[in-house]
């Protein structure tokens, strides 16, 4: 200490958790990628297309976004890799790559960034863009591709490489039923073996439910995905689910192969739990999860299509502001309001 | 007590933040007494409440421990002369806060003996309530955990109330602090006597001592001073941030909720800091004031830390160039890292709610991190101890809309511990926000 030394005066707290949401949304990434690489194996270089093409739409259109809103690119928070992976891994490996950069560019342009960017988003820009997708294009993202297929490595699925606006022909040959898809319509159920072990149709990165599960458990334990949501998805599904089957054991399938079918899994782990789109509080978290869990039972059960979770979540996302407003936390010594 | 303290066996604060504890640095190291500086300046508001008035002049000599000014009415202490020596004179000096308030300027008397001559023994057991009151008053002790808050007013019961329990607070749960350790551990007794002179002035018939299961050795020294007697119960907690706020420690010791803007006393509970009470019950039996504390110089821009025993007025120049302070200090910190101060000057001097002095290296202070926009991630909201949503008061704050903040969402149950702002990944400064939000609303009914 000198006579010139300087001090800088600043406001409590001077520590700080060394924590920050690049570093939470990087390994949100991480988590991601052996899910990719599972999908990879599975289906192939369509796979790894989908995803790089799916990746580099959403990224390209952040970026770009933000150059005209004359904003300092805020692509370096990793939220918007995120948001391109996960479309790429809901996607049926042989989707077409110029749909699929379609939907990351409505995943990212009116999805996030037109509401203001990371933070402001209302739905899971992911699902905004599965959801116009499946608008859009209600056949080629209905089209299922068997996994494991001979020339995965060498050769891509046809319809990947479908020139825009051309109808892909070669598409219904190849084309197979998801397991939900097989016991809704078909009433076939399919083996437990290939649903643990992800072998089955289905979109590229959902199919195998434990590698999802494990990949969130990653997050969990290291505190940067909460729990509380994904943990009553999950419930909300097995009791609605067991209630249906205990109803009718005959038409409605056992509460587990629900968990691990379709795309519950990753949407239980990966999507409804994106911060932005959840409730704060802590009772509104697990009122949030239940209702998802309920609603996808609802689609997959009663309603007409054979997958639920991305409208659950859609509409969880939807009702998540009110229900924060409805579950605000009751402050320590609250008195109790007194009439007036 | 919860299902997680039966699970864990042990009585802890469920919400709040594991803070880094860097209390190593300092915790093994017995108190030891400062040099007088040799000038003194010695503000004439270090505590909450009303100013005391200088009952000295310049030029006149002061004995170590005479009163120097006299309280200003039942909200107020008196100030005495931490050495002996010559008032130089009455003038403005620069406070913490960074405003200028009056003080007595004393210059030391480098040949004196520093023996306090001053005082008178009294019998504390003959005493009333209110005669303890009166006399812990003339101490002019105040709450030695920081906050200043005059400790008679605290124990004098209001009409109507009763005080069942003595709590008595040895958390210190700051990242850093170790002086209330080392009093635990150095002088128990006089915690222990200090607390039983407050359980005889409020009526209470016993006490419960927490400390943070950091300090286990000072549990035991506690638990030995205190020996067969079963009017005082030693508890140690899980160590966590904020459980020193006496909020928090109420609730994880005894189960009740001091109500909102309401007085510990409205539940039956009085608290008092460790420190405070080893003053009591120090300077009490003698009819003595309050001159000097226990300090703890810590933090890494110092190369002798330690805990200090320092004249109150000791001016922080004095103090860092005797505890080692570097070239490399970037910042000091009144207090502790969580909730403390950093000062803008060295011509502030030690106080009587100056618990630390910490200082920090340019390497060490936290640089403007980037701000990104709040994801909803809920940390704050699942750590806030008061059971807040800082995440709809920052949303709000940055709106300008104040009055909601209050109205709807309780910003004045805000104690300001910070956890908020600690865990942010999006480095939002919330409790900063509700500071200066608390702030536009004070000035808003003031206006009025």
């Amino acid at each position: 200490m000198t006579s010139t030394t300087v001090i800088q005066i600043q406001t409590s707290p001077h520590l700080h958790a060394h924590r920050s949401v690049d570093m939470i949304m990087r390994n949100v990434v991480y988590a991601l990628l052996p899910i990719c690489a599972y999908a990879v194996w599975l289906f192939g270089v369509s796979a790894l297309a989908l995803l790089i093409v799916s990746t580099g739409a959403c990224v390209l259109t952040e970026h770009i976004a933000c150059r005209i809103s004359r904003k300092e690119s805020s692509v370096g928070d990793f939220s918007v890799v995120i948001t391109g992976i996960l479309l790429g891994l809901v996607l049926p490996p042989g989707f077409p790559l110029w749909m699929a950069a379609v939907g990351g560019f409505i995943a990212v342009a009116p999805g996030k960034m037109l509401f203001g960017g990371l933070g402001f988003n209302v739905f899971n820009p992911a699902l905004v863009g599965r959801a116009f997708l499946q608008a859009a294009f209600p056949t080629a993202i209905m089209t299922y591709t068997q996994p494991l297929a001979d020339h995965r490595f060498s050769e891509f699925i046809a319809s990947t490489l479908a020139i825009p606006l051309m109808k892909a022909a070669p598409v219904a040959a190849l084309s197979s039923a998801t397991p939900l898809m097989m016991q809704k319509f078909d009433h076939v159920s399919s083996l437990m073996s290939a649903l643990l072990w992800g072998q089955h149709a289905g979109s590229a990165g959902e199919t195998c439910a434990p590698l999802v599960f494990v990949c969130g458990l990653y997050l969990i334990i290291r505190k940067m995905m909460d729990w509380r949501i994904s943990v009553s998805m999950l419930l909300g599904v097995a009791v609605f689910g067991a209630f249906f089957h205990w109803m009718n054991p005959a038409q409605y399938p056992s509460p587990l192969v629900e968990l691990l079918s379709g795309g519950l899994m990753l949407g239980a782990m990966f999507m409804a739990t994106d911060p932005v789109a959840s409730p704060v509080t802590p009772r509104g978290m697990w009122i949030y999860g239940i209702v998802m869990g309920l609603i996808t039972v609802l689609i997959r059960f009663l309603g007409g299509l054979a997958e639920g979770v991305m409208y659950a979540i859609l509409i969880g996302n939807a009702l998540s502001p009110l229900i924060d407003n409805l579950t605000q936390p009751r402050t320590y010594g609250e008195r109790k309001a007194v009439a007036p | 007590m919860g299902v997680l303290d039966l699970i864990t066996g042990k009585r802890q604060l469920w919400r709040g933040v594991h803070v880094p504890e860097f209390k190593d640095q300092t915790c093994h190291l017995p108190i030891r007494r400062m040099p007088f500086a040799p000038l003194l300046v010695v503000p004439l508001s270090q505590h909450a409440g009303n100013p005391a008035k200088a009952i000295v002049k310049a030029g006149q000599e002061v004995v170590r421990g005479e009163p120097i000014a006299e309280a200003d009415g039942f909200m107020s202490v008196p100030m005495h002369a931490p050495v002996t020596g010559k008032v130089d004179r009455i003038a403005l000096a620069p406070s913490a806060r960074g405003d200028l308030s009056p003080a007595i300027y004393i210059k030391t008397y480098a040949s004196a003996s520093q023996e306090i001559l001053y005082g008178a023994p009294q019998d504390i057991e003959t005493m009333t309530g209110e005669e303890i009151v009166r006399a812990v008053q003339a101490t002019g002790v105040v709450g030695l955990g920081g906050a200043a808050f005059p400790t008679h007013v605290k124990l004098r019961v209001p009409e109507g109330k009763h005080i069942d329990t003595v709590v008595v607070n040895g958390c210190e749960c700051e990242p850093y602090l170790t002086a209330d350790h080392r009093i635990m551990l150095e002088q128990p007794g006089k915690v222990l006597h200090g607390a039983r002179v407050a359980m005889r002035a409020v009526g209470a018939q016993r006490a419960i001592v927490g400390v943070e299961d950091n300090k286990m050795d000072a549990v035991e020294a506690l638990k030995l001073a205190n020996g067969v007697r079963s009017d005082i119960e030693i508890q140690a907690v899980a160590a966590k941030y904020p459980q020193g706020a006496e909020k928090m420690l109420v609730k994880v010791l005894l189960g009740r909720e001091i109500p909102s803007r309401g007085l510990p006393s409205e539940i039956g509970v009085g608290v008092f800091n460790v420190a405070t009470l080893a003053q009591i019950g120090d300077l009490l039996p003698n009819r003595q004031g309050l001159i000097e504390r226990v300090v703890t110089i810590s933090g890494p821009g110092v190369t002798k830390p330690g805990n200090y025993l320092m004249a109150l007025g000791t001016p922080m120049r004095f103090a860092l160039e005797f505890a080692g302070c570097t070239d490399q200090a970037a910042s000091v910190v009144l207090g502790g890292p969580m909730m403390g101060a950093a000062i803008g000057s060295f011509d502030v001097p030690i106080t009587k709610g100056v618990t630390g002095i910490l200082v920090f290296t340019h390497q060490s202070v936290n640089g403007r991190a980037h701000m990104f926009p709040c994801i909803h991630c809920a940390a704050c909201v699942d750590i806030c101890p008061m059971h807040l949503n800082p995440s709809r008061l920052g949303m709000l704050a940055r709106k300008d809309r104040y009055e909601e903040m209050e109205s709807d969402y309780h910003l004045s149950d805000c104690f300001e511990c910070g956890c908020c702002s600690y865990v942010c990944p999006s480095h939002i400064p919330l409790v900063q926000y509700f500071r200066v939000a608390k702030q536009m609303n004070r000035e808003k009914k003031a206006r009025v």
